[in-house]
């Protein structure tokens, strides 16, 4: 494979011509926040908090879906591009109930982390406050859409790794929202797994494990049986 | 230099960060041996004094007295802070906001059918109404400063009251920024 050569943040760096700026960047040990991306799926440019200023381009470019090229010359920091990335983040918490204290993913989400990453002290927009939905019908997961950033890491997931197509995105603007197969309730579909890979692509506390909320835990009593038999009355079945 | 007049004030929220204030200790000596607290719940003063520095809020505007104290204090201080996630982002506080109104939850919690006479708490000029809307601070008055947290850490608070204290403008980067 042929490499490129290209300037990032002022250093020259030769990369192979196929990669993304988000990849080169990354290879040369530059840090370009993301959000949507997720290594091993395919990316769509959907956050916008990778965008980067190429020489040449008045617009903001997503480093993520970006394709170096000879002799480009890309700023990956700049007080421009901390201003939108801020915006973009405020928007994202403006749009839909984010309440940290009191969610599944407190000190584990990635929205969270860029908040602090990003300087993002307060949200200069007027929060939305819309009413959304829980679906806890499936035995093992929910989702909460109040926590839902329409990253779609869940449905690129499901679609391309585990081959269930059961995630899905419906409606525009304000309406957009993930759902599973036909529009209907997660414990009626006949499409999902359960593999709970898109649990795992969540940056935030969206998609979670079932019992892991308040009062949510229940425990399985059988286990203590089968022990107490083992021991009194030396029966090791089930 | 005259000493620093200091207040805090607690609207729609649980205490905890005040809480997290009085988690300062030994500190809080220090901090009373520089400046003056003319206002907190943590002292007898009922009415908000004028020609205040700097007022921590904690807590969202969830209803009336809460706006109109809050207009009060920024009329009368200079520096206003936005003191925990309630004052900067609703938080717990402003959860009833997507159900519309104040309604839902009053209702929920005063008109339930096992009480034996359920009624909604009605006291004019005593108990002030709810506001329809929980509003983070920002959105009622301009703010100068902001605290995230569930509550702020205390090792968080004491560091912008030195910067405050010191005259200097508070710079908070990093960790200091989590929200919950």
């Amino acid at each position: 494979m042929a490499a490129k050569t290209l300037t990032i943040d002022g250093r020259l760096i030769s990369a192979a011509e196929d990669q993304t700026v988000l990849q080169a960047a990354k290879d040369a040990g530059i840090q370009i926040p993301t959000l949507c991306h997720l290594e091993g799926l395919s990316d769509i440019g959907a956050c916008r908090l990778c965008v980067v200023e190429v020489a040449g381009s008045n617009k903001l470019l997503p480093a993520c879906v970006t394709r170096i090229a000879e002799g480009m010359q890309v700023r990956t920091d700049t007080e421009r591009l901390r201003h939108y990335r801020r915006m973009v983040l405020e928007l994202l918490f403006a749009e839909r109930n984010h309440v940290c204290a009191v969610c599944v993913a407190n000190g584990h989400c990635e929205l969270q982390a860029l908040a602090l990453a990003l300087g993002m002290d307060h949200v200069r927009f007027e929060y939305r406050f819309p009413k959304y939905s829980v679906d806890i019908t499936h035995h093992s997961f929910g989702i909460d859409h109040n926590r839902c950033i329409l990253c779609t890491r869940c449905v690129r997931v499901c679609w391309y790794i585990e081959g269930a197509g059961t995630k899905n995105v419906a409606g525009r603007g304000a309406e957009c929202r993930i759902i599973t197969d036909l529009n209907q309730s997660w414990g009626t579909s006949e499409t999902c797994t359960s593999c709970g890979k898109c649990v795992q692509a969540c940056p935030t506390g969206a998609l979670f494990k079932r019992g892991s909320a308040v009062a949510e835990m229940e425990r399985d009593r059988t286990r203590l049986e089968f022990i107490v038999n083992a021991r009194e009355k030396k029966q090791w079945i089930v | 230099m005259d000493r620093l007049k200091i207040a805090t004030a607690w609207m729609g929220g649980c205490s905890g960060c005040h809480m997290s204030f009085l988690d300062l200790d030994e500190w809080l000596f220090d901090l009373a041996a520089a400046v003056d607290v003319v206002y907190s719940p943590v002292i007898d003063v009922k009415v908000y004094p004028r020609g205040v520095d700097v007022c921590l809020i904690e807590g969202a505007v969830a209803n009336e007295d809460n706006l109109e104290l809050l207009l009060q204090i920024r009329e009368r201080t200079r520096i206003l802070v936005a003191f925990g996630d309630c004052a900067v982002t609703g938080n717990v506080t402003a959860m009833r906001n997507p159900l519309g109104n104040a309604d839902p939850v009053l209702n929920r919690a005063y008109l339930r059918p096992e009480d034996l006479h359920p009624r909604l708490p009605a006291e004019p000029g005593i108990l002030p109404a709810l506001l329809p809307r929980v509003l983070p601070i920002q959105e009622a008055v301009p703010v100068d400063y902001y605290i995230p947290g569930c509550p702020p850490p205390a090792a968080r608070i004491r560091a912008i009251l030195q910067q405050l204290v010191a005259g200097q403008v508070p710079t908070q980067t990093g960790a200091d920024l989590t929200y919950g």
